[in-house]
């Protein structure tokens, strides 16, 4: 078609149109003009559309990866130590090392890929069922219990909680607390780290005294506070230990402390954790903390170069992960899912260290890490045509 | 990354008028709040009305268009809209149009079976903060192989329900005979293929219907077929660069992510469509005889990490609670928009016909703990008064952890709110997370603090027992 062909063909159509329009009202001519305007302007932008000239084979295109600008990487930081090493452990940790955001593995892959602490107790304490169900036997007993965690459970280490030196619970001394700690070290061969209660009154002298008795091993303690920094930054610097700077969902909090820790400690002994919270509860805050530190530090933000461990266990904070109600499905299922979703939001935000319970959510993570640590040679052929399989139904 | 289009690049090109028919002051106004995409460009009516703006309204429409496009799938009040994304992290801006959940359906099932699964994916809901979670579309799968068989399906369908349809095959004749029975309703058309473009691409731009682009592992088949749809005159393009789970899950996590960077961050139009994750793949390991919830745990999984690697919309086989409850609650959380308030107004709030012998409790004002425990102590149907501090949006057991809530913060709040004027008693229900500070709140507001239950779910009971009145 020709422009002019097309020309008339309008015109054929502009007044047919309009004919049809004045058949069947009567209206005045200028509010006929006014409606007809914008109808008009329309089919005639359809119309006076050039023709498609239809591809007759693929429009060839290349696809560039969107390769990024980061100007600096996460600090390397190693928990544990071996014989070597003036430790006993068998193995070390190393996280952190990033130099590029999280799983973007045409840009980098990991440098060091995420680990998992399994929770430890110090005593007895509640646990949602399906969670108590697996350590019934061990739950007064942390040595096998971390035992238990190594050797079924897969962990890469633990972390030994004792909240009995809580001034309301049991109010163990820190030489107390001491023995435990010696007792968990001599059970398993992995790192150990070391938690507080979440007393302010004693977490300083009792992660001291870790300090002290963890001579050598390299171990994490958790945590330093914006309220408690001082003495556990300083035994760390003496006894050459990681310290965990734990803040409550606040970014500038967390430059913040780590401002303070590093008049202590080295990059290298410095791990960071915003605080998890659980799917459903907050969790995106935590989510978009992680990743904004991760990418801060990669843009060159020095106050968040650091690795990042995420208390994973508050999964299980939803009341969606253990109700016992049928109309959710089986709590065994949904408990150890609901871990794992939590930390797999946060693994791809850029978390390292995992602190977890479920033996299931452990190995589901472990497995996840190992099916994303890098690109596999898939040919086209490997998809499935999901769209003819027969599959069960109501299953 | 590709800017935004800022309040200064926007106001040269509104009318001008300040004749505030779109509800702002100003131009100025509109502008600003344009930029950050909490207003629509239709509401400036002007813009749309007057011949004089023509050029301008072009203008703008091309320097507002999301890096990503949005497509709109079915018809009537029923439509889902995907992608229309703006940023690649939340924190940018904010992430709009929730991941679309559509479940499949077999074309071949008898007509029971059929109807009970339709059934089952429109009833599938649960109420989280005060909204119900909820699916949003049907995949119809041509299992059959039989273009009449997927065509009466199709068909069936439309008839058994107004959501929104998907039409699944690989084989360009099956596909066709279904898109062209339900054409009206608007369908996304699943897939165009490097081998199928130009018949469906015929199909799609002849009824207007979007469409899946897909070229597995292959994103620069990808961009070749979305830039020959495009040129064949379809409109509404999803990508779809094939979704593989298990050991090679980091393969999909990495071309989904190229594909969304490349978007929104390197400008890359012939990428820049929504895109479709297909975790009901991980079925094709399935075999008779394995228990099915090792599959479907494998499916929650692959969803779960594409939901946060910019997935727009996924085809899900599970309907269980327990699956999609933690996927519906990954979604709501990372859809959140990051700059709204995460807490409610702090005050005592009165529940039932609360009085002077009622029983008092105190909470945060973290919006999401707040509802909760709204939602319990009403469940149990209860007289009672809650006392709601100010934590700045925290949780009870991260206030108490990060000093948000303390003691003081407590007997301040009884005071501020003279809780002392609508009680005669002088107890205080305190959160079971909150245990640890009980002895200080007495010490610090003179009343009598009972540690109440760990979960609010457990209020209800509490109170019916009145365990509280205990000495």
């Amino acid at each position: 078609m020709t422009d002019e062909e097309r020309k008339s063909n309008l015109d054929e159509m502009f007044g047919e149109f309009a004919e049809l329009v004045l058949e069947n009202v009567t209206i005045e001519l200028d509010e006929l003009r006014l409606s007809l305007q914008p109808m008009i302007q329309q089919v005639a932008a359809q119309v006076a559309k050039p023709a498609l000239s239809m591809p007759t084979s693929l429009i060839p295109a290349k696809f560039t990866p969107p390769f990024g600008e980061y100007t600096s990487k996460i600090h390397e930081v190693t928990i544990g130590a071996t014989k070597n090493e003036g430790g006993t452990r068998s193995k070390t940790l190393t996280i952190g090392g990033h130099k590029a955001p999280a799983w973007d593995l045409f840009q980098a892959p990991p440098k060091h890929l995420p680990i998992i602490a399994a929770d430890v107790f110090d005593m007895k304490i509640s646990l949602a069922k399906v969670v108590k169900n697996h350590y019934e036997e061990v739950l007064e007993d942390p040595a096998e219990w971390a035992k238990l965690c190594v050797n079924k459970y897969g962990a890469d280490a633990i972390t030994l909680h004792l909240i009995s030196t809580d001034r309301q619970l049991k109010d163990t001394s820190p030489n107390e607390a001491a023995k435990t700690i010696e007792e968990v070290l001599q059970a398993v061969k992995v790192p150990v780290l070391i938690g507080s209660a979440g007393d302010p009154g004693k977490d300083g002298p009792v992660l001291a005294k870790a300090a002290e008795v963890c001579e050598g091993e390299r171990t994490l303690l958790c945590s330093a506070t914006v309220d408690v920094y001082e003495p556990i930054a300083e035994a760390a610097k003496k006894y050459n230990q990681v310290v965990l700077s734990w803040t409550s969902l606040d970014i500038n909090q967390q430059k913040e402390l780590n401002r303070r820790l590093i008049d202590w400690l080295k990059p290298e002994q410095i791990v960071i954790d915003p605080t998890t919270a659980a799917l459903g509860y907050g969790l995106e805050y935590a989510f978009t903390i992680m990743q904004r530190m991760r990418l801060a530090g990669l843009l060159g933000d020095s106050e968040l170069q650091y690795p990042i461990s995420s208390g994973t266990t508050n999964a299980w904070a939803a009341r969606e992960a253990w109700l016992k109600d049928p109309a959710l499905g089986p709590r065994e299922l949904r408990g150890p899912i609901w871990e794992s979703v939590t930390a797999l939001a946060l693994l791809l935000a850029g978390n390292d260290l995992f602190m977890m319970m479920h033996p299931a959510a452990i190995k589901t993570v472990h497995d996840l890490i190992d099916w994303m640590k890098e690109r596999k040679p898939v040919k086209s052929e490997d998809y499935p045509d999901w769209t003819s399989m027969a599959l069960p139904e109501g299953v | 990354m590709a800017k935004l289009a800022g309040p200064m690049e926007i106001y040269p090109l509104l009318p001008g008028t300040n004749c505030k028919i779109c509800g702002e002051a100003n131009c100025m106004a509109f502008a600003a709040k344009m930029a950050e995409h909490t207003v629509k460009l239709t509401d400036c009516t002007p813009l749309y009305e007057e011949e004089k703006y023509a050029k301008n309204r072009a203008k703008l429409e091309e320097l507002l268009r999301p890096p990503v496009r949005e497509v709109v799938i079915g018809t009537g009040e029923k439509t889902v809209a995907i992608g229309g994304k703006l940023v690649l992290y939340r924190h940018d801006l904010r992430y709009t149009n929730p991941t679309a959940f559509f479940i499949d359906i077999a074309d071949n099932l008898d007509a029971e079976a059929f109807e009970k699964r339709v059934k089952a994916i429109e009833d599938w809901t649960y109420v989280y903060i005060g909204q119900g979670l909820r699916l949003d579309g049907v995949a119809l799968r041509c299992v059959s192989k039989d273009p009449q068989t997927f065509a009466n399906a199709a068909k069936k369908l439309i008839g058994l329900t107004d959501w929104p349809i998907m039409l699944c095959s690989l084989d360009a004749k099956l596909l066709s005979a279904a898109a062209t029975a339900i054409a009206d309703k608007r369908p996304l058309l699943y897939a165009a293929t490097v081998d199928t473009w130009s018949e469906l691409g015929k199909i799609a731009a002849k009824h207007d219907l979007p469409i899946v682009a897909y070229a597995p592992n292959n994103l620069s088949d990808l961009a070749s077929l979305a830039t020959t749809l495009q040129a064949m005159g379809v409109h509404d393009i999803v990508l779809d660069p094939g979704t593989l789970s298990r050991s090679a899950l980091g393969t999909t996590v990495d071309n989904f992510n190229q594909l969304r960077r490349a978007a929104t961050i390197a400008d890359n139009e012939q990428v820049g469509y929504p895109l479709l994750c297909t975790p009901i793949s991980v079925w094709a390991d399935y075999k008779e005889g394995d228990a099915p919830e090792l599959t479907k745990w494998d499916e929650v999984l692959t969803a779960a990490a594409m939901i946060v690697r910019y997935a727009d919309i996924i085809v899900l086989h599970s309907l269980d609670m327990w699956t999609n409850l933690p996927l519906t609650f990954l979604r709501s959380n990372l859809y959140t928009d990051p700059v709204k308030p995460v807490s409610v107004q702090p005050g005592l709030i009165k529940f039932g016909d609360a009085g002077p012998d009622s029983p008092v409790m105190y909470t945060t004002n973290f919006a999401l703990t707040y509802f909760t425990v709204e939602s319990d102590i009403k469940q149990g149907n209860v007289d009672a008064w809650l006392l709601v501090i100010d934590t700045e949006g925290m949780s009870v057991q991260s206030a108490v952890a990060g000093r948000k809530l303390t003691a003081e913060k407590v007997a301040e709040a009884i005071q501020e709110y003279g809780l002392g004027e609508k009680v005669n008693h002088r107890i205080i229900i305190s959160p079971g997370m909150a245990a640890r500070i009980s002895g200080e709140t007495e010490e610090a507001s003179g009343w009598t603090v009972k540690v109440g239950p760990r979960d609010s779910s457990g209020i209800p009971k509490y109170l019916q027992k009145e365990l509280w009145k205990e000495e």
